[in-house]
């Protein structure tokens, strides 16, 4: 069993977004880039388990992106993986980014599609379903738990109002969350031995963006805190009706 | 031509995200001079497909098949489709949640149009079509421009308050030319949540960090929330230590939530957690430390003991809400 997982690079957790040219382009000055957590903690952990289990043969990891996303495919790497793929296209759009990966795992044929639930920076949690309608697969999004047994995964995920098991043959496409897989730390062995794995860097299908970002903002800041005293939550229920109106 | 809509229901009844997002394709219709089709499936009856009609729906399609029952994206996708191709749709908006999320992206990828996924704005046609959406979890906003000839939404719920109008909706039954293989994902279990108000859809919510001290002290969150009818979130640490299910976790790397009043009790205000919480229209933070980061980003903060406070608080309600 061949698993594709993919890797996203985004700015670190903790950075303070600010743009720049009127607004129109993120910055990316002092901002540390790093694994999308989602594809980190859980997609590419769970690919790491399912091989360590004897259950994969290969695990591959693919990100879309320039030059500038190597650092972090090596980072994935230092934890673990095959081979990893740069295909060499700007990652702007959510349907390029989907069907760039689609165009690449067309030529190899996985059996398994791990991805995270979405990437912390545009929020868009696409990539996933698309890439499982453009290689005409089952897809199961938010899982919490995965199982292969042969070539059925069990899987469960979240639902509308609660959580249900599934099975599925495979070929398939999952999106994955906290439940996956538990974060581990690449140790020096790891971290060594991804600087000797192949990085292969694929060129960009002919594929046009269907969306563009025009500009940014910023919520507006708070205009500052009232505070209500402790002994008087009346005054603060009072308040919530009649100047928030939200009670 | 028309501006074609996803609904959902539980058991019949159409969840209140659902009017929403068909308030807000017939905003879009509007604007584009067409008029909007619903889609909906399953076990539902007529009156409540007509009464659509009063959100702005002039046409609702209707597709059964038992197997519907369970959501499944390959099959729901196959209905979007149809129905797409039926209506000339230009514009297909669903909601961004766990089936929107998993339909949306597939209607949008077979038929090359431009997504716009958890948008928080009608489109700006002045410009193009551009429409805002939540990015970098919460910490800001993006204005996205679809150049593609049919556009593709997912509506962050909670965006527009639902206001009922007039009218009433047809009902026409869609033909959908399902094959086996859109129905092999096999359920083996569904187990519902016991909450009583699902979180990304709460108007109201109290959350705890780990201020609260420990799970056994939850309860007076959990009184609060049944007062005001809220949902109860949490903090990261909290969902990580398992004091609450990590479905109740909200922040930058668990839920992103806009309720109309945030109750943040016990909870710091990191960065990573104000990014999945500050599109609340009222943030309400009670912290015993002054120095918390969190009062920065409230409306309203009350310094002190969160056992002490928040049972006063429900008491408050409690008698708010007798006198009204």
């Amino acid at each position: 069993m061949k698993i594709l997982v993919c890797i996203c690079p985004v700015p670190d957790t903790t950075t303070k977004v600010a743009f720049s040219d009127n607004n129109t382009h993120f910055s990316t000055q002092g901002v540390t880039f790093i694994i999308n957590p989602y594809d980190e903690w859980y997609a590419l952990v769970r690919a790491l388990e399912l091989k360590e289990s004897g259950a994969a043969t290969d695990v591959h990891l693919v990100t879309v992106g320039k030059a500038d996303a190597e650092p972090v495919i090596r980072k994935a790497l230092a934890l673990g993986g095959d081979e990893a793929i740069r295909i060499d296209a700007d990652s702007n759009d959510t349907y390029a980014v989907a069907a760039q990966i689609a165009e690449y795992a067309k030529t190899v044929g996985y059996d398994l599609v791990l991805l995270g639930k979405e990437s912390i920076d545009y929020n868009n949690g696409s990539v996933s379903a698309m890439v499982a309608e453009l290689l005409d697969m089952n897809y199961l999004g938010f899982a919490a738990k995965i199982e292969i047994a042969g070539t059925t995964a069990t899987v469960t995920r979240e639902i509308e109002g609660g959580e249900e098991t599934d099975t599925c043959s495979l070929p398939l496409a999952i999106s994955c969350q906290k439940g996956v897989a538990e974060a581990r730390i690449p140790n020096m062995r790891g971290i060594m031995a991804a600087r000797t794995k192949p990085l292969k860097v694929v060129p960009a299908a002919a594929i046009d963006a269907l969306t563009t970002i025009v500009g940014y903002e910023l919520p507006p800041a708070k205009t500052g805190v009232k505070m209500i005293a402790a002994d008087n939550m009346d005054e603060l229920v009072n308040l919530l009706h009649t100047e928030a109106k939200v009670i | 031509m028309s501006v074609l809509v996803l609904v959902e229901h539980t058991q019949g009844v159409f969840k209140k995200k659902s009017l929403e997002a068909i308030q807000y394709a017939a905003n879009i219709a509007g604007s584009t001079g067409t008029t909007v089709t619903a889609v909906a499936t399953g076990n539902v009856g007529d009156d409540a497909m007509q009464a659509l009609g009063a959100y702005g729906a002039q046409k609702v399609l209707h597709t059964t098949d038992a197997r519907l029952d369970n959501f499944n994206s390959r099959a729901y996708t196959k209905v979007m489709i149809t129905a797409a191709q039926k209506e000339g749709a230009k514009v297909i908006v669903g909601l961004h949640d766990t089936v929107g999320k998993s339909v949306s992206p597939r209607v949008a990828a077979r038929l090359k149009a431009g997504l716009v996924a958890g948008a928080v704005s009608y489109p700006d046609l002045s410009k193009g079509f551009v429409v805002k959406k939540n990015v970098f979890s919460g910490k800001a906003f993006a204005f996205v421009n679809v150049t593609s000839d049919i556009k593709v939404i997912t509506l962050m719920p909670n965006t527009y308050p639902v206001v009922k109008g007039e009218g009433t909706s047809t009902v026409e039954k869609l033909d959908v030319a399902f094959e086996d293989k859109d129905f092999s994902i096999q359920v083996k279990e569904v187990a519902k949540a016991s909450g009583s108000v699902p979180l990304s859809e709460a108007e109201l919510v109290v959350s705890g960090g780990r201020g609260m001290k420990g799970p056994e002290n939850w309860y007076v969150l959990e009184d609060l929330a049944k007062e005001l009818g809220a949902a109860t979130a949490c903090s990261r640490p909290v969902a990580d230590s398992h004091w609450r299910p990590h479905g109740e976790h909200v922040g930058q790397t668990g839920g992103t939530i806009r309720p109309n009043l945030y109750i943040a009790v016990g909870i710091s205000g990191a960065i990573q957690h104000l990014a999945g919480v500050n599109g609340s229209k009222t943030i309400v933070v009670i912290n015993k430390d002054p120095e918390a980061p969190f009062f920065k980003a409230a409306d309203y903060g009350v310094l002190g003991d969160a056992m002490e406070i928040v049972p006063r608080l429900t008491e408050a309600v409690k008698k708010f809400k007798a006198n009204h």
